[in-house]
């Protein structure tokens, strides 16, 4: 087993064990069910509109060779700045040496997933920079040291009271429990930072290729604020985000805001077309735009999963997953959580390393029944398991070869059922302990106890007249 | 042309060399594909016809975002409601731009006034009580107002005070986004205004909880003005 899935075990079961954590959660994502399909039966055709969103973002796939060089052209014509990143030290380079340019001390950031992929944060403070995380579950996290829990509800798992104990402790503040005094404790403290800022710095939902404009979709005003006062705007985003044009938006800013949090349209979608213009009164006056592949065109080139890369971040996967509300956001140790993050960080990250993630899953499918734009995940985490049984460990193999030669042979498989019987009778006194190799499922559970006769012999003995 | 670039774009070729899978393309995909802004208008939530459903519609979803709206049948109306929201509300300094209504609106007003114009001073912006500006359009579907750049005094002037006030006049209801993009389009064509906003509603936050909170960053309550509705 590799570090990242034995931590993910001891995670994923530390949390599952806490009830209270679970109830909590459970009511969080109960409110977000409610509300979104209310939302959602005010379409006229819901089912046609997630066909229609995943048509627009399976065309741009399609045709991204195109449509990003047009993007990137429409950009440059506005006088934006394009970086092409490979990987995420690319990106990481790029920024650096941007802000170093300007002479940069403080960065103020809007939510960016992105980012948290190329652990831009880290590399900032450590190069003596400071950054602000200006979105309020951001904000927070990032004052708890910790990385978001989900990535659309960053700080969902926290109670008031411990929010209200971290900004007691933090900004030396009064003590008050009150959501709404502790949003405007944090607005009091970030206003400074956007005026302050000499870089602002966001990600993107969406990249028009037809005008050469990033949309940007938030509730809180925190990235318009990031784009409105810093004198520079570097903006990070996936290679997959762009969309043929501006009409795309007229379907996918709804589904978007329908899907990710149950509104009909979020509080701010604003475009992003460049640099302050000659007439303009406000803006930055420098705009970089960071394209990143990192790993996204291995997952292109799969034909098999590349429609995974239609995702729109929406999140609606995690808040309908059985599994996300029971382990929580921080046992994958991933960037994107839930039934996508299991999805794609294989392919972005390494299959050797990530493939346990496609076994948490009850293969239920509310996922794939509830993502906006179809993609087919539940049945990509079982692609993803038969990819991994191909390069299983020997011991792994082992096991599954000694199966089906049991399953294979009837006479092996009677004999092994007696034995089965047997044993369990005689190992009953180890059942939960150390020594028992079911531990991990018996330690909080009880098996079965295997019927005293099989139903072959049952069948046989009926048929020959000894029973009915 | 950075290498970056060159790798990118052939590992894109490259990787779209293999077609994709059809049992994943599957045929839902095809007959999504090619809706249009028109066929659009089939899925979403319906907009009636005619502009007192508009209106309904908007003032509906109006109410949900919780904006507020009030009607006014003129420009004397609307400045005798802002004279009497600034006595309520306490305005010492009001934050606009220049243009027809927003010159009227800021004159009857008789406070005074930080222009959002080029060089405007950012400190001072931040200290209004309020920000008065005009829009592009409104929209039913979503209860939503549209602004950009030019229409609106800039990218900060509709965010930073904690009070937004909009200035419309009622033959700017659109139905939808469709129609918004439209009209953008026809307005500015090549020429875009660098910034395009969206505004559903006064600015909020559920990260607490999932509870409900108005004015996180942006203006904690949104006042739309409509005139000769």
């Amino acid at each position: 087993m590799s570090s990242t899935a034995r931590e993910f075990h001891r995670a994923a079961g530390s949390v599952a064990a806490d009830t209270g954590q679970r109830a909590f959660m459970r009511k969080a994502l109960g409110g977000y069910e409610k509300t979104r399909a209310a939302t959602e039966a005010r379409f006229t055709d819901w089912q046609a509109a997630r066909t229609a969103a995943a048509g627009i973002k399976w065309d741009a796939l399609e045709d991204l060779h195109a449509l990003i060089q047009r993007f990137a052209a429409n950009l440059e014509r506005r006088g934006v700045k394009v970086c092409w990143a490979e990987d995420a030290e690319q990106a990481r380079a790029y920024i650096l040496e941007v802000v170093r340019r300007h002479g940069a001390k403080r960065i103020v950031k809007s939510k960016c997933m992105t980012s948290e992929e190329i652990h831009l944060n880290e590399l900032l403070e450590r190069e003596g920079f400071s950054v602000i995380e200006s979105d309020l579950g951001e904000y927070i996290v990032q004052l708890r040291e910790e990385p978001p829990y989900h990535f659309v509800f960053p700080s969902m798992h926290l109670t008031r009271g411990q929010i209200d104990r971290l900004f007691v402790e933090k900004h030396g503040c009064a003590s008050n429990d009150d959501p709404e005094a502790l949003t405007m404790e944090a607005r009091r403290v970030l206003r400074r930072s956007y005026l302050d800022a000499d870089i602002g710095f966001t990600g993107a939902n969406f990249g028009v290729a037809e005008t050469g404009m990033i949309s940007i979709t938030e509730n809180e005003g925190n990235a318009r604020l990031t784009t409105a006062l810093p004198r520079v705007h570097i903006a990070l985003m996936g290679i997959e985000k762009i969309i043929p044009s501006l009409d795309d938006l007229a379907l996918l800013l709804p589904m978007l805001a329908t899907a990710g949090a149950g509104q009909a349209l979020t509080c701010y979608n604003s475009l992003y077309a460049g640099p302050r213009g000659p007439d303009e009164p406000d803006g930055p006056e420098e705009v970089h735009v960071v394209l990143l592949d990192n790993q996204r065109t291995t997952l292109l080139a799969d034909p098999e999963q590349r429609d995974a890369l239609r995702c729109i971040r929406c999140g609606a996967c995690l808040n309908v997953c059985p599994i996300f509300k029971n382990i929580g956001g921080h046992s994958y140790g991933t960037t994107y959580q839930g039934p996508i993050g299991s999805v794609i960080t294989p392919h972005l990250r390494g299959l050797k390393d990530w493939k346990h993630l496609s076994n948490a899953s009850s293969l239920c499918g509310a996922c794939t029944a509830t993502c906006p734009v179809r993609i087919d995940l539940h049945h990509h985490l079982l692609r993803n398991r038969r990819n991994a049984a191909a390069s299983a460990s020997l011991a792994e193999r082992a096991i599954y070869a000694g199966f089906a030669a049991v399953m294979r042979r009837p006479w092996l498989y009677r004999a092994a059922t007696r034995a089965g019987r047997l044993l369990s009778w005689l190992a009953r006194p180890l059942a939960g302990t150390v020594l028992d190799p079911l531990r991990a499922w018996r330690r909080t559970r009880t098996l079965p106890e295997p019927a005293a006769t099989s139903f072959k012999d049952y069948w046989r003995d009926r048929a020959a007249g000894k029973r009915r | 042309v950075s290498a970056g670039r060159t790798a990118i774009l052939a590992r894109i070729a490259a990787a779209l060399a293999a077609p994709t899978d059809p049992h994943v393309r599957g045929a839902a995909h095809e007959a999504g594909a090619g809706a249009g802004a028109e066929g659009f208008r089939a899925f979403l939530p319906p907009v009636g016809e005619g502009a007192a459903e508009r209106m309904r519609l908007f003032a509906e979803q109006a109410a949900a975002l919780r904006v507020d709206l009030h009607a006014v049948a003129d420009g004397e109306a609307r400045d005798r409601l802002l004279r009497r929201l600034a006595g309520e509300l306490g305005w010492r300094t009001v934050a606009s731009h220049e243009g027809a209504l927003t010159g009227e609106a800021c004159a009857s007003l008789g406070l005074p006034v930080v222009l959002a114009a080029p060089g405007y001073d950012r400190d001072a912006l931040e200290r209004c009580d309020v920000g008065i500006t005009a829009c592009e359009a409104l929209i039913a579907q979503t209860g939503s107002v549209l602004v950009t750049s030019r229409s609106s005094g800039g990218r900060a002037l509709t965010c930073l005070p904690p009070h937004h006030v909009v200035l419309a006049r009622a033959d700017q209801l659109l139905p939808d986004l469709t129609a918004g993009y439209a009209l953008l389009r026809a307005a500015y064509g090549g020429d875009w205004p660098t910034f395009i906003g969206l505004i559903t509603g006064p600015s909020r936050t559920g990260d607490i909880e999932r509870i409900l909170v108005l004015g996180a960053h942006g203006p904690k309550r949104l006042t739309v003005i409509v005139q000769a509705w």
